[in-house]
């Protein structure tokens, strides 16, 4: 049966594995996404020194398979929740912000390279191999920006409209640094192509950009907490000054979607520090891309390790951090990190011309 | 302006810059689309919503809000005409459409090289007039924050 695709001809081969990529890497992302919740819970427990999640097993059964359970009754508790629309919102933009909060962090995944390939050399794992990725990237991240401002406006309320004008100041400005400090990557690549960037490192471990560039990840990494809106700089939801921020008035599988939007963003950053600064799909002894299909899944699988470990670094840092004050915010997003960036920019731009000379 | 609600004005803005940005990107210029959405619609577009909302209320203000409505049509099509009329008369235009056979892939190498080599002049005076504006909106903003004290 699967013989006769080879004598398909080559756009509905591109259609069929295209569309295979898109249902794959989008569910895998939304098994993460759940995981990530539980990880979550756990993690905290772990931190604050509780049990946490770890009762909920298989339905009626006495399986507990370490409360993985759980993200089925959260997915199905946010389903069956009463979705309550309170009178005075803007109805339409009420609708609308969770999933424009939700998409951008979908599509940004379109562009990042997740494996080399499986056996096949004409099929490259990444769903769409553009040559601007990073810039594609940073559109769509920053279209993320308006599900948030719609929500606090459309909320109609006071907690809510403080939430979103918080945020997108916050978003905004750590784009700049975000976008700065990936520059001096592309001057050392010499492409904005994700596949090159990827390329570019996979001698192994010590090709690895995180060490050429270590200022870089690290403005990277902390602009990444911001724009996905998570402890130390979570803000526009600080529920002990704002209840909640921009989601206050949402319920159910509204509230969901920012929620899910939320673990999404943090998958979509993962990867994408995964991808710039750790080598992506290559594992630490270098390689080039797979021949079999058992050493491109071996790839695959690579990329995924690399990315819960970030994972487990943002949740980590979530429970170990106080937020911090939002003035405090901005002076560091303004005054520290974008002259950072500049400099790195500067001082690598000169190490290139050098060296090429 | 036909909608009364200068948020909601602010939003169709960002939406018909999202709908330029996709006409670039179907034209095969992938640079400059994403651009558009990473610039306009995730800076530019943001920034007027975000001004909007800090700066007046957010309900529509009850009485008139333009008081020529014609004026704005009349301005926004000399606006087209001018940008049209230099369209058609640029040598790139002719060069591309006179000769077929020439070179269009604008890959963001060339187009970054050609920046920086061939057109560095007007580039500086574009920053030169940036920073410019830059240092005048912060004079501006602390002058503000003087006359609060």
């Amino acid at each position: 049966m699967f013989e006769s695709i080879q004598y398909w001809d080559p756009a509905a081969q591109f259609v069929l594995f295209s569309a295979l990529k898109i249902l794959v890497v989008f569910g895998v992302t939304m098994g993460f996404v759940s995981l990530a919740v539980v990880a979550e819970r756990r993690v905290s427990a772990w931190i604050q020194d509780r049990v946490g999640p770890n009762r909920v097993g298989i339905p009626f059964t006495n399986i507990r398979f370490l409360g993985l359970g759980q993200m089925l009754a959260d997915g199905l508790k946010f389903l069956l929740k009463e979705d309550f629309t309170p009178n005075y919102v803007r109805t339409v933009y009420f609708w609308l912000a969770p999933a424009i909060t939700m998409i951008p962090a979908f599509l940004t995944l379109a562009v990042i390279p997740f494996g080399s390939t499986l056996g096949n050399s004409s099929n490259r794992m990444v769903i769409a191999d553009l040559n601007v990725g990073i810039l594609y990237t940073f559109g769509i991240v920053s279209l993320g920006v308006y599900g948030i401002v719609l929500a606090g406006y459309a909320a109609n309320s006071k907690y809510p409209f403080l939430g979103g004008i918080r945020s997108s100041a916050q978003m905004i400005s750590y784009e700049i640094a975000m976008g700065l400090s990936v520059i001096p990557i592309f001057l050392l690549v010499g492409s904005l192509n994700l596949g090159d960037v990827v390329g570019y490192q996979s001698g192994g471990l010590h090709t690895w950009l995180v060490w050429k560039q270590p200022l870089a990840f690290f403005i990277f990494l902390i602009a990444a907490f911001a724009e996905t809106n998570r402890l130390p700089f979570d803000m526009p939801e600080s529920e002990t000054e704002l209840v909640g921020g921009y989601h206050t008035e949402y319920s159910s599988m509204k509230f969901a979607l920012f929620f899910l939007g939320e673990y999404a963003n943090m998958i979509a950053s993962c990867s994408m520090m995964v991808t710039l600064f750790f080598g992506g799909w290559t594992p630490p002894w270098g390689a080039s891309a797979a021949t079999t299909l058992w050493a491109g899944l071996g790839h695959v699988a690579w990329f995924l390790a690399k990315m819960i470990a970030m994972m487990l670094l943002f949740i980590w840092v979530r429970w170990m951090l106080p937020r911090f004050r939002y003035d405090q915010l901005m002076d560091l997003g303004w005054r520290r990190f974008i002259p950072m960036a500049l400099f790195n920019i500067l001082v690598t731009a000169f190490v290139v011309a050098l060296w090429q000379r | 302006m036909s909608l009364r609600n200068l948020v909601h004005s602010a939003l169709c803005l960002a939406v018909s810059l999202v709908g330029l940005a996709l006409i670039y990107l179907g034209l095969d210029a992938e640079f400059i689309g994403w651009i558009q959405i990473l610039v306009y619609v995730g800076a530019v577009s943001i920034l007027i919503v975000f001004a909007i909302l800090l700066t007046r209320g957010t309900e529509a203000p009850a009485g008139r809000i333009t008081f020529a409505p014609w004026s704005g049509l009349i301005i926004a099509g000399a606006v087209f005409a001018t940008l049209a009329w230099t369209v058609i008369k640029s040598k790139a235009l002719t060069e591309i459409t006179g000769n077929p056979s020439l070179d269009v892939s604008f890959v963001v190498k060339n187009i970054g090289g050609k920046l920086v080599a061939e057109y560095v002049l007007p580039l500086q005076v574009m920053g030169l007039l940036l920073t410019a504006a830059l240092i005048g909106a912060v004079i501006i903003a602390l002058h503000e924050r003087k006359g609060l004290k």
